[in-house]
Formats: C-alpha cells, structure tokens, sequence
C-alpha cells in the first residue's frame, strides 16, 4: 500500500467511525460524515450529467454540428423549469404530457407482457399432478389466489373466502420473512466489509510502525 | 423487574455492540464455511462456461459504492470467469455511481488476465433514463453510446467490429441494487428477448425469484451469499467466500436475540395477561 493509499484509507477509516458513531446517538461527527457524503454525492452526479447529457446532447449538437433538431428536446427540459413559477407554470404541462405519453406508450405493452401475462403464464401454465413439480405447481396456484383473497375487500372474509384469506396472510408472512432474512444477510455483509477494511487498515499501520 | 422484563426494555445499543463484537471474532481468527452451490446460481455460471472464446458477454455494472459489499464479489467472479474463457464483455453501467466501479474492476482484472481495452472488453459508460438506454441499445449500441467512456468512438474500437445490438450478445448479465433489474426484465428480456440473468442485493432477492421460474431470468446470484457460491465455482475465492464466517456468527447471534426476545416476550405477556411489546 503506497503512502497515498494509506492516507486515502485513514480518511475512509475515520469517516466510518464518524458514520458507526450514530449508534450510540447523534452527534457532530455523524453529522459531518453524512452530510460530506451527500455533498461529495450531488456534485460527483452534477458533473457526470453534464458531462454525459449536457455537453453530449445539447452543446455539442446544437452549437458545434449545428444539429438544430436537438433544440426541441432542449426547449422542452428548460421549460420543466416553469414549475417553479406560479404564473407559468402551465407550460410545463407540455414538457410533462410529452414524456409520460412517451412512456405510457413505451411501457403498456411491455409492462403487462412482463409482469402480467408471463407471471400468468408460469402461474398456471404446468399441469398439475402427483409429482414433485406437479405439487409444488398446486401449492403455487393455491398460495398466489390466497394472497390476493387477502387483498380483495368487496366481500367479507367469511367462511371458505376468510379460510382462504388466512392462508393468504401466512403465504405474505412467509413471503416477508425470506426478504427479512436477505434483508439481514446484506446488512451484515456491509458490516462486515467495513471490518475487514478497519482491520486491514489498522493491520497496516502496525506493519509500518 | 424480572429477568424478561428487563429483556423487553434492553436498550437496542446493547444488540449493536453484541453484533459488532461478533463480526470481529472472524476478523481475529477465521474460519472455512462449506458453500453449497444453488441451481440458480450454477445456471449462470454454466451459461458463461458454455460460451466459445470470442463470444460476447453483455455486463451491465448498476449499483454504487454503498452496495460493493454484497455486488464486488460476483461482479469480480463472473469477470474473472469470462476473461479466463477469452469471451469479449461489453460493460455498460446506468448508475450514476457506477463508472467509478466498472474502471477499478475492469483496470484491475484486466491486467491480471492481461487483456486490452478495446480489444477484449469496452466499457461503454453511464447514460441516465434505463428503459430508453435499453431501447436505444437494442436498436444499436452506438445510438446512446457513439463513443466509449474514454471518448473514443465505437467503430474506431477492435472488439466492436460486427456487433450491433443484443442480437449479437450471447446474454446479459445484470448486477445490480435498484430498479434496473425491473427497467432489463421489461425493456430488455420483454422487448428484445434476449437471455438475461442478475445478480442482485440480498434485500431484493426475494421480489425476483418468481422471474426464474417464469423462464424471464436464466439465473439469479443472491447476495453475498450467491457471490460465495459463484466464487467457489470460480475457483477464485475472494471476497464473498471471506464473509461467509463473519454471516455465520451474526446470523447465529441474531438467531440467539430473535429466541431470547420471543421467549421474554411471551413470557411476560402470560405474567400480566396481555400483549405488553414496547416501542
């Protein structure tokens, strides 16, 4: 590790200890860290969007090729801007209407291909039957209708329905405690890479003294 | 108070220090941990391991530096895969965050398998909006990204020669800690049909298993988990099988204060005839 890096690593190391030190309460160096990674943050992605779409999609086409067609676009996002004022606020609705007609028109269709017909299709496309796939095909159908009985509220949960609600609320139950337990997984994960680091850190130092 | 009822009220920093002195015993002294290898994960790997030198790999890098933890090790493992096989990868990132950490990763593997820039990888760089990033990609690769991130244009780059769009990538391999996984599956998978699978954070996981069995995704890693169990195919241990000890002792002493609180709970609730949780 060169002298640089080492120095690079001791602020990496200090500002972890300003972040873990929240864990015992709030406080100054908390607070510092939090708001030098928010700033470090906001200019860091200022930069890379002008960079990678101002100067890209705006200056150079329009005022190096003469690509006067990119106007258009940019007119578009400058009056986005209009929101802030009450008297012309009105214009933006131009700039909004074009991009959600775009999208809308983009994402139906291959939104419900995606997430409804095809969810569909493996929900209750294989026959079921008395093999290992086949029962795990029926449990499937029946923990899927469960979990939206739970959900639909024009009807009472009563008798066979309200049966079937409750084993909806289990299925959603199940459901959470394997994100919650992913959930764990990935939050010591980050633990656990900023106690290697510390360690490898503070390892170093002692082999320099 | 009893025992349990001063349980019910243990301040939480207690639980914080407890986790904390934990995940430093394998710091001090660590141990082996046997990664059992899912299908979903093998999928991928065998996906990788069946491409001929020369083939195309299409690596989308989306996550930021909060998410390396769980996401490095996969990312570094599925890349050491396939430049150890000579399979060409085009890396793309639509984080904002995400070219900082595609050149570490890219600079680094690369001189250790010692291949080119140009020639044996391209990085095409960051552009903001996924699904019209993805669509225009679909189209041609030059239609969002006429240059590579370094401002070099792509037709003047070796490994570009003859390839268009996904059409001419063998799949698409997403690593990420946001929505792009959604933006790949519907604009990517659902529009262009190309073979996809992803390698996301332990939080999400959960929400994408039922694309696997929908045949939308070929393959998932899960977390760091997923990265141990890609790294153990590998055959480069790195990162992920590292945290596999320190997962043990927390999830074991999380276990133990899940335990140890249901019992205090249930426990004083039959005491005072009621439920008496706290905040």
């Amino acid at each position: 590790m060169s002298t640089t890096e080492l120095i690079g690593n001791g602020i990496a190391a200090f500002l972890t200890l300003c972040i873990f030190s929240f864990l015992y309460k709030d406080n100054p160096f908390y607070k510092f860290a939090e708001r030098l990674v928010a700033g470090v943050a906001t200019g860091y992605f200022t930069m890379l969007l002008y960079h990678t779409n101002f100067r890209d999609k705006v200056l150079e086409p329009i005022f190096l090729r003469g690509e006067w067609w990119y106007i258009i676009p940019a007119v578009l996002g400058i009056v986005m801007w209009t929101r802030f004022s009450k008297n012309w606020s009105w214009i933006s609705r131009y700039s909004i209407a074009f991009y959600i007609g775009i999208g809308s028109g983009v994402a139906i269709t291959v939104s419900l291909y995606t997430y409804l017909f095809k969810q569909l299709q493996a929900t209750i496309g294989i026959p079921i039957s008395l093999t290992t796939g086949g029962i795990n095909q029926l449990l499937v159908v029946i923990a899927v209708l469960s979990a939206l009985i739970y959900f639909f509220f024009s009807m009472p949960h009563k008798g066979t329905f309200g049966f079937m609600s409750r084993i909806g609320i289990y299925v959603i139950m199940i459901a959470f405690g394997a994100g919650f337990g992913l959930t764990v997984m990935g939050r010591v994960a980050l633990l656990v890479n900023r106690v290697i680091f510390m360690r490898d850190y503070i390892l170093e130092l002692i082999h320099r003294i | 108070m009893s025992f349990f009822e001063k349980m019910m009220k243990i301040d939480r920093r207690w639980v914080y220090l407890a986790i904390g002195l934990a995940v430093i015993i394998p710091a001090i002294k660590s141990f082996d941990v046997p990664v059992t290898v899912s299908p979903e994960v093998k999928r991928i790997y065998d996906f990788v391991n069946n491409m001929q030198a020369g083939q195309y790999l299409f690596v989308c890098v989306d996550y930021d530096p909060s998410s390396m933890a769980e996401l490095n090790p996969m990312t570094t493992a599925i890349v050491n895969q396939a430049f150890e096989r000579d399979i060409k990868i085009v890396f793309v990132t639509l984080s904002q965050f995400g070219p900082g950490l595609v050149e570490q990763i890219t600079s680094e593997l690369a001189a250790n398998h010692h291949k080119v820039r140009g020639q044996d990888y391209v990085f095409l760089g960051y552009r903001p909006y996924p699904a019209i990033v993805i669509l225009a990609m679909g189209i041609d690769f030059r239609v969002p990204f006429p240059q590579d991130y370094y401002g070099t244009p792509l037709d003047s780059l070796p490994i570009m020669n003859g390839i268009k769009n996904f059409e001419d990538v063998k799949g698409v391999i997403e690593i990420t800690s946001g929505n792009t996984a959604d933006f790949w599956l519907t604009y990517g998978n659902g529009r262009y049909g190309f073979p996809l699978a992803i390698g996301i954070t332990g939080v999400m996981s959960a929400n994408y298993y039922q694309y696997l069995s929908s045949g939308q995704l070929f393959g998932i890693i899960p977390g760091v988990k997923g990265a141990a169990e890609y790294e153990e195919l590998v055959g480069y241990p790195g990162e992920g099988k590292a945290q596999m000890a320190y997962q043990v002792i927390a999830h074991a002493v999380i276990i133990l204060f899940i335990i140890l609180s249901n019992i205090a709970y249930f426990a004083t609730r039959k005491r005072k005839g009621g439920f008496q949780g706290g905040a």
